[in-house]
């Protein structure tokens, strides 16, 4: 059959990064199309360019053969692409019937109620989708709502449906039950791409998969020429480790000890779960998973932007999670976001008034309630030549420099206080290789000097280089720990997608 | 072909700097319609307004006065939007402010002259301020919107300010006008140059001045800059963002409500009805114009008070409605709110779809 989608050689930039380089693949009718990748290997942005957001640089998009070009998201929606995207465009307050009539934009002005329920109903019918049309949304399960998500591009004719990690919201129930929806779509003829970290899913479900890796497509497979070994290796990459000088002696001091640490999320699910560690003063201590396996939580509540739900963060003899101290200790604990964007910098402020935002009342920085304009300046400065910042003119808002730069302010920022502690966050995400490698001598230089540090990422090679251990969580909890010098690529991919030891496979 | 829009990664510095000139220039020019509708010739007007605004002494001195409330309002609008917090209600709040220093006016008793203006100054700042606060509180505690909650506040300062002059306060003397008894002397701002201009205009100047330092040089403007710009960020550094919000909604009321104050002891005398008439929205766009500075606030203010000042003029030479003044404001922030459009974005053309 020939191909309903095609791309081939898409490329799109940003500004000093290059989000996607060169993709391609294409998808059949009644095909389930994986997508595999690590965070920022252009997965969304790829997305983006199939629905229309961003328009490439260069390459091709193909629907049957025909050759187009998107503007806008209502351009790929006409040619029957729609995306369930994570966060659902559904109105809470509204009734399902409601919500699935505002997706129609070619609804008369007097329409007839009647006819669209009982196509609606139809296709809830054909699948066996649990669903009342009455109901407003805020009422229905994260699964319901997005059966509705997908109701929405079945009256609409979708012929490709995309779903971005459709399951990294659900329970496995209502994981299941998608799954048996996507299958009985495909034998419609519908095709799917389907994005997901999850191993086991993507061997469940997909007819083909195709690997993401720095912006270019590295594969394309059919299914059983992989097994979920490959599938880890291809992702991660078999790039040499490079070389890398280790702490070798750690202390025998504790600087952190967390105690069956529990968090939950808003719908009350477990994020964390009995989560034990400790951590040794001096070590970097890397923390391995899938994205979505509890590392966000654990570094929420360690640097007290989450509270715990239960257990215990010692340190010196007391409990931070629930004592006084929690404050001021907080307020010493070095963090380097996920999101810099979001919560790392201020964005309209300059890099001066940015690196002072921990430490604005010291009396390095002001007098009384007035600032010290010359000290601030005199620190920035000297910020800026350490961490080789390109800063523009001076005064420029944070906003305009480049990620690695803003990352860079950052660092520095956490880093000036001497904590005892630092909490990374995918510290080298989107960073070029220069940048990164800074990074990285940095969180070395101040594991040197006693530092610990607790390192979270998803690309190996920088764990297995950084790592004095590497701690791999999964669903929230602690599988184990490895030592990066004796250990493989592939027995931590597995242990990343839940396999505890060498022949237990159960679910963790 | 299609017309796509796209963000800026780096808005260039002349185009934000001559925006609100240029804003200003289209606002002339398409109120310039308004005019010859009216029949009167734009230059003519345009030049009237600058002669009776600026031309004489006694010009300049009633442009200054109708400065004066215009940086008071700007000043305290402007520095809650410095946090992003939208005070709506600067009108309400000098409302406050007038009653608050015309109630210690009236009933106080003070006899010194100094005490008496201090009284009255605090007792604008505070009432101002509380009322401001209200909508502070509510958003802090429990995000309600502060722009419904200051907008609608202020009609119930000026209803209430009314009851008070139709009702209790009334002067007996006063032949059932609904206005206060005449302030003593002890209640009265100095004033200069045998014209209207009052010390209000310097104690406006002086304010600006203040408020420069406190966004500028203290640790709390800072804090108040970094909410601004990223609330989530000052947050993670651990900023207490519910109390900033309360405290700069206070201040932002309580500089309006000086507004207040210095409009009933410099100029009025008295509390009346329509003691301000909209300074408190005029401020709006003073603040957004001004780029939210203070020192641009103090410009922009009286850019205002010309364009307040011809604008009489106009009705007394034309029989202009006051509306075009009105009219002319809004045209102003509509062109400026537009240019931040094209501050912040680029106008692309890009070949259109299925180019088969």
């Amino acid at each position: 059959m020939p191909d309903f989608l095609k791309i081939e050689h898409i490329r799109k930039t940003f500004p000093g990064v290059i989000a996607l380089d060169d993709v391609s693949f294409s998808v059949a009718p009644g095909e389930i199309h994986t997508l595999l990748g690590e965070n920022g290997a252009g997965k969304s942005t790829l997305m983006n360019v199939l629905t229309g957001l961003y328009h490439p640089d260069s390459g091709e998009i193909r629907i049957d053969g025909r050759r187009l070009s998107f503007t806008s998201p209502r351009d790929s929606l006409a040619c029957g692409i729609g995306m369930v995207h994570q966060h659902f465009m559904l109105v809470p307050a509204h009734s399902v019937f409601e919500n699935i009539l505002l997706a129609l934009d070619n609804l008369p002005n007097l329409f007839s109620r009647k006819k669209y329920r009982a196509r609606i109903k139809q296709l809830i019918d054909e699948f066996q989708l649990d669903l009342d049309l009455d109901s407003p949304v805020w009422k229905l399960s994260i699964g319901a709502q997005q059966w509705i998500e997908l109701i929405k591009l079945l009256l609409r004719d979708c012929r490709l449906l995309i779903l971005d990690e459709p399951t990294a919201v659900l329970t496995p129930q209502e994981a299941e039950r998608l799954f048996k929806v996507l299958r009985q779509l495909k034998k419609q003829g519908k095709s799917i791409i389907f994005i997901s970290h999850k191993m086991r899913e993507v061997m469940e479900i997909s007819d083909q998969v195709t690997i993401l890796k720095k912006g270019r497509s590295i594969a394309s497979l059919t299914r059983g020429e992989y097994d979920e070994r490959k599938l880890a290796a291809l992702m991660i990459g078999a790039d040499k480790i490079p070389e890398w000088q280790k702490n070798l002696q750690l202390s025998t001091q504790i600087s952190l000890d967390i105690q069956q640490l529990s968090v939950r999320n808003d719908r009350g699910l477990s994020d964390l779960e009995d989560f034990s560690l400790q951590l040794i003063k001096g070590e970097i201590l890397g923390i391995a998973g899938v994205a979505g396996n509890g590392q966000k939580a654990l570094a929420e509540v360690l640097t007290g932007l989450r509270k715990a739900s239960h257990g215990r963060i010692m340190a010196n003899g007391e409990d931070l999670n629930n004592s006084s101290a929690r404050h001021s200790y907080i307020a010493g604990i070095a963090h380097i976001p996920e999101d810099r964007k979001t919560i790392g910098i201020a964005p309209d402020m300059s890099i001066d008034d940015n690196l002072i935002m921990k430490s604005f009342k010291n009396s390095a920085f002001a007098r009384g309630i007035f600032q010290d304009k010359k000290s601030i300046r005199r620190n920035a400065q000297e910020k800026i030549a350490q961490f080789a910042i390109k800063s523009g003119p001076e005064g420029t808002p944070v906003r305009y420099l480049s990620g690695g730069n803003i990352q860079k302010v950052i660092i520095a920022r956490e880093l000036s206080e001497k904590p005892a502690v630092l909490v990374a966050l995918y510290p080298t995400r989107g960073l070029d290789i220069g940048s990164a490698e800074y990074v990285h001598k940095v969180i070395a230089d101040g594991a040197a000097q006693g530092m610990s540090t607790i390192l979270i990422a998803e690309d190996l090679d920088e764990l297995l280089k950084l790592s004095d251990r590497i701690a791999v969580m999964f669903r929230g909890r602690l599988i184990g720990f490895v030592d990066p010098q004796n250990s493989s690529r592939e027995e931590i991919g597995l242990m990343m997608s839940g396999e505890t030891g060498e022949n237990d496979g159960g679910e963790a | 072909m299609k017309l796509v829009t796209e963000r800026r990664e780096i808005s260039s510095p002349l185009l934000r700097f001559s925006a609100p000139l240029i804003s200003i220039g289209f606002a002339l020019f398409v109120a310039g319609f308004l005019l010859l509708a009216s029949g009167v010739n734009p230059l003519e007007a345009y030049r009237e307004i600058l002669i009776e605004s600026l031309g004489s002494l006694y010009g300049l001195s009633e442009t200054l006065v109708k400065t004066t409330p215009l940086i008071f309002a700007g000043l305290g609008v402007s520095l809650a939007f410095r946090m992003q917090i939208w005070n709506i209600g600067a009108e309400g709040q000098i409302y406050i402010g007038a009653m608050a220093a015309s109630g210690v006016a009236l009933f106080s008793g003070i006899e010194s002259h100094g005490l008496m203006l201090l009284t009255m100054f605090l007792a604008a700042f505070t009432c101002g301020g509380l009322w401001a606060g209200v909508a502070g509180f509510l958003r802090a505690r429990w995000q309600v919107n502060e722009v419904i909650v200051t907008l609608l506040m202020n009609y119930i300062a000026i209803l209430l300010v009314d009851y008070l002059i139709y009702g209790p306060w009334k002067d007996p003397k006063g032949f059932n006008f609904p206005l206060t008894a005449q302030f003593s002397d002890t209640a009265r701002l100095a004033e200069y140059f045998d014209t209207r201009l009052h010390s209000g205009f310097f104690l406006a100047v002086f304010v600006a001045l203040l408020l420069y330092l406190f966004m500028e040089r203290t640790i709390w403007g800072y804090q108040i800059k970094v909410i601004g710009s990223n609330p989530k960020a000052a947050r993670y550094a651990g900023m207490k963002t519910g109390m900033a919000i309360f405290m700069v909604l206070f201040l932002s009321g309580a500089i309006a409500g000086v507004a207040g104050f210095s409009e009933v002891a410099g100029l009025q005398h008295r509390l009346q009805h329509g003691i301000s008439p909209g300074y408190g929205y005029t401020a709006i766009i003073i603040a957004w114009l001004a780029k939210r500075s203070a020192g641009g606030v103090v410009i922009v203010a009286f850019l205002m008070g010309v364009l307040l000042v011809g604008g009489d003029s106009l009705q007394l030479l034309w029989q202009l409605p006051v509306a075009f003044v009105y009219a002319f404001q809004g045209l102003i922030l509509f062109f400026l709110l537009a240019s931040d459009f094209f501050i912040l974005y680029r106008v692309k053309l890009i070949k259109g779809a299925a180019d088969a």
